[in-house]
């Protein structure tokens, strides 16, 4: 069996606003919209969900016809779960209310997630009693968030659902979206401006520039381009996927594989205290914070160490170049080193060499 | 001091049921039209906004004057009446009823309009998201989040009926039991120069009209629609 997928096309013309898409991606984790403000993200999404009406459009999701040129299904027989980036709850019910909204329309046969079960990934056990003008942005938003999963939805669309909070606020909030994204088994469409979420989240990127799709990749694609746009805030990064083991004495976790295995130090409030050991868990190494040696240095502090080979080098701008190397189990990281330390190593590519670490974070 | 005659009885009788069904008719109309209105696309909008604020403007003897022409036996709806072995609506309740609705449209529209408008379209696109079809989201959210724009047009659609005066005496007369309302039957005592009688009913409405102001305002202040 195939994959299901969600195929969207439009072609919009509103004043100066113009959408012109013809977009097909699984149907399966996590796919960041990504872009600035005004390109299209959020029709595209509402068009999705069946809140824009736009004509001569089509939306096709796993094979049903939810839009085309003969019908329409209208937003209510969609079955999506929708968070915005106002945690838009009905204020004239209590938490308990807004989360039972979805739940109590949803037929029995369909419902594929409890109340219990959302309330404790959520964290919502102390909250379901207060009136919602009574809770936090950041609490208000994870009320949204399980409202929404407790819908049972076909597909998660989420509207830059962090973009309204402050950063501590976020900082809590994440972990918990980190969950829902390896968890929840519902596909999400995730409108982000925000590199960092979509590092942290996304499976699959689409970028958006003027209301058309610029490209659309899975996430190691979109970073290994030295010049991503994802790299807008903090410089290269990468992302390594694998698996997390359980906490030994000292509080270090291992990742990866024999050969490409990092050590994490962690604290007791990562990740939502998950039980480990934990697949599919995500580490984040900026391209600055990794130095090369030629030789694997025993006496220092830095203790992630492992052998890679160069496989490209790119430049960039002020002297700096960027390295690609494949590591033992065959994921790629990017080194950030100066010209001047490159040239003194003798580095080229096909060069075996040892990446130090200087620090990862655990973001999913 | 107050002692109401059987012909005072009648006319509150009357203007109650007036009041009444033309309330009810206001609510099912105005609901979706001022839904209509607040949701804002359609180019007809501004057009249609006025013509519900033209009572608002317009004398009633006007309006009064144009319902005559169309409810009378020869009128457009009145002689379609006849011909089909109606009767028409001039000089009776149906007619002054339909003068009614009419008259107090804009009553009804506009505070549903406010509430409507300071509600947002997200808390239905929310509730549609979550399963709830338009009827379910009416009543789910709609209503409970409008409830002060609900109770705000119904009562100043009543009271606002029971003020109605030059459209009733141009388009239904006086006729007791049938279009003698409250404010026909003031008129008919003073033009006969019974100022005590006159005197009597008048004050009542008066008391009647500050009371539901009262009641309206304190409303507002305490059922501010929430915006999410």
């Amino acid at each position: 069996m195939s994959t299901a997928m969600l195929q969207i096309s439009a072609n919009l013309q509103r004043g100066d606003f113009t959408l012109d898409v013809n977009v097909t991606w699984p149907l399966t984790g996590v796919t960041a919209l990504f872009g600035r403000s005004g390109c299209g993200k959020t029709t595209l999404l509402r068009m999705i969900a069946g809140l824009e009406k736009v004509s001569d459009a089509q939306v096709t999701f796993a094979g049903a016809a939810w839009q085309n040129a003969r019908q329409f299904v209208p937003v209510e027989k969609r079955r999506v779960g929708l968070v915005f980036q106002e945690a838009s709850l009905l204020p004239h019910l209590s938490v308990t209310g807004n989360l039972l909204y979805g739940y109590q329309r949803t037929p029995d046969a369909l419902r594929r997630l409890q109340p219990d079960a959302v309330i404790r990934m959520l964290g919502l056990e102390t909250l379901l009693e207060r009136r919602v003008d009574q809770l936090s942005g950041g609490q208000a938003q994870r009320v949204a968030l399980g409202r929404a999963l407790l819908s049972s939805p076909q597909l998660l669309l989420l509207d830059e659902p962090l973009a309204a909070l402050d950063t501590q606020t976020k900082r809590d909030i994440m972990p918990f979206l980190s969950r829902l994204a390896s968890e929840s088994a519902v596909p999400i469409v995730l409108i982000t401006h925000s590199p960092e979420e979509v590092q942290r989240l996304a499976d699959r990127v689409v970028f958006m520039r003027d209301g058309a799709i610029d490209e659309i990749c899975d996430l190691q694609q979109a970073m290994a381009r030295p010049d991503s746009p994802l790299f807008a805030d903090e410089g290269p990064a990468t992302v390594l996927t694998g698996v997390l083991s359980d906490t030994d004495e000292q509080g270090v976790r291992s990742f990866g594989v024999e050969h490409a295995r990092l050590f994490v130090q962690t604290s007791s409030s990562e990740v939502g205290q998950q039980p480990s050991p934990m697949t599919n868990t995500r580490l984040r190494v900026l391209a600055r914070d990794v130095s090369v040696a030629l030789d694997d240095p025993e006496r220092i502090s830095i203790r992630n160490h492992l052998q890679v080979v160069i496989q490209q080098i790119h430049e960039l701008p002020d002297n700096r170049l960027l390295l690609t190397t494949r590591l033992a189990d065959g994921q790629h990281l990017l080194i950030e080193i100066t010209r001047w330390s490159a040239r003194q190593l003798g580095l080229q590519t096909g060069q075996t060499v040892w990446a130090l670490i200087k620090s990862v974070a655990l973001v999913r | 001091m107050f002692e109401l005659g059987q012909a005072e009885w009648q006319a509150i009788w009357l203007t109650v049921r007036l009041c009444f069904f033309t309330t009810v008719i206001l609510l099912i109309i105005a609901t979706p039209l001022a839904w209509w209105l607040s949701s804002g696309r359609s180019r007809w909008r501004v057009a249609v906004q006025a013509i519900v604020a033209l009572p608002l403007v317009l004398p009633p003897t006007v309006l009064g004057f144009y319902l005559l022409m169309a409810l009378g036996p020869r009128g457009f709806i009145g002689g379609s009446l006849e011909s089909v072995g109606l009767t028409h609506l001039a000089f009776s309740f149906e007619g002054i009823l339909m003068a009614s609705v009419l008259y107090s449209m804009p009553f009804a529209v506009q505070p549903l309009l406010e509430s409507f408008n300071s509600l947002g379209r997200r808390p239905i696109e929310v509730s549609a998201s979550l399963g709830a079809n338009a009827i379910d989201r009416f009543f789910s959210v709609i209503l409970p989040l409008c409830k002060g724009g609900f109770i705000v047009a119904a009562t100043l659609s009543f009271a606002h009926t029971v003020g109605e005066f030059g459209v009733i005496l141009m388009l239904g007369g006086s006729i007791p039991g049938e279009t003698k309302v409250l404010s026909v039957l003031i008129y008919d005592y003073t033009e006969s120069m019974n100022y005590e009688a006159a005197h009597q009913l008048s004050f009542l409405l008066l008391a009647f009209s500050f009371f539901v102001l009262f009641v309206v305002y304190s409303i507002n202040r305490h059922f501010q629609v929430t915006k999410i």
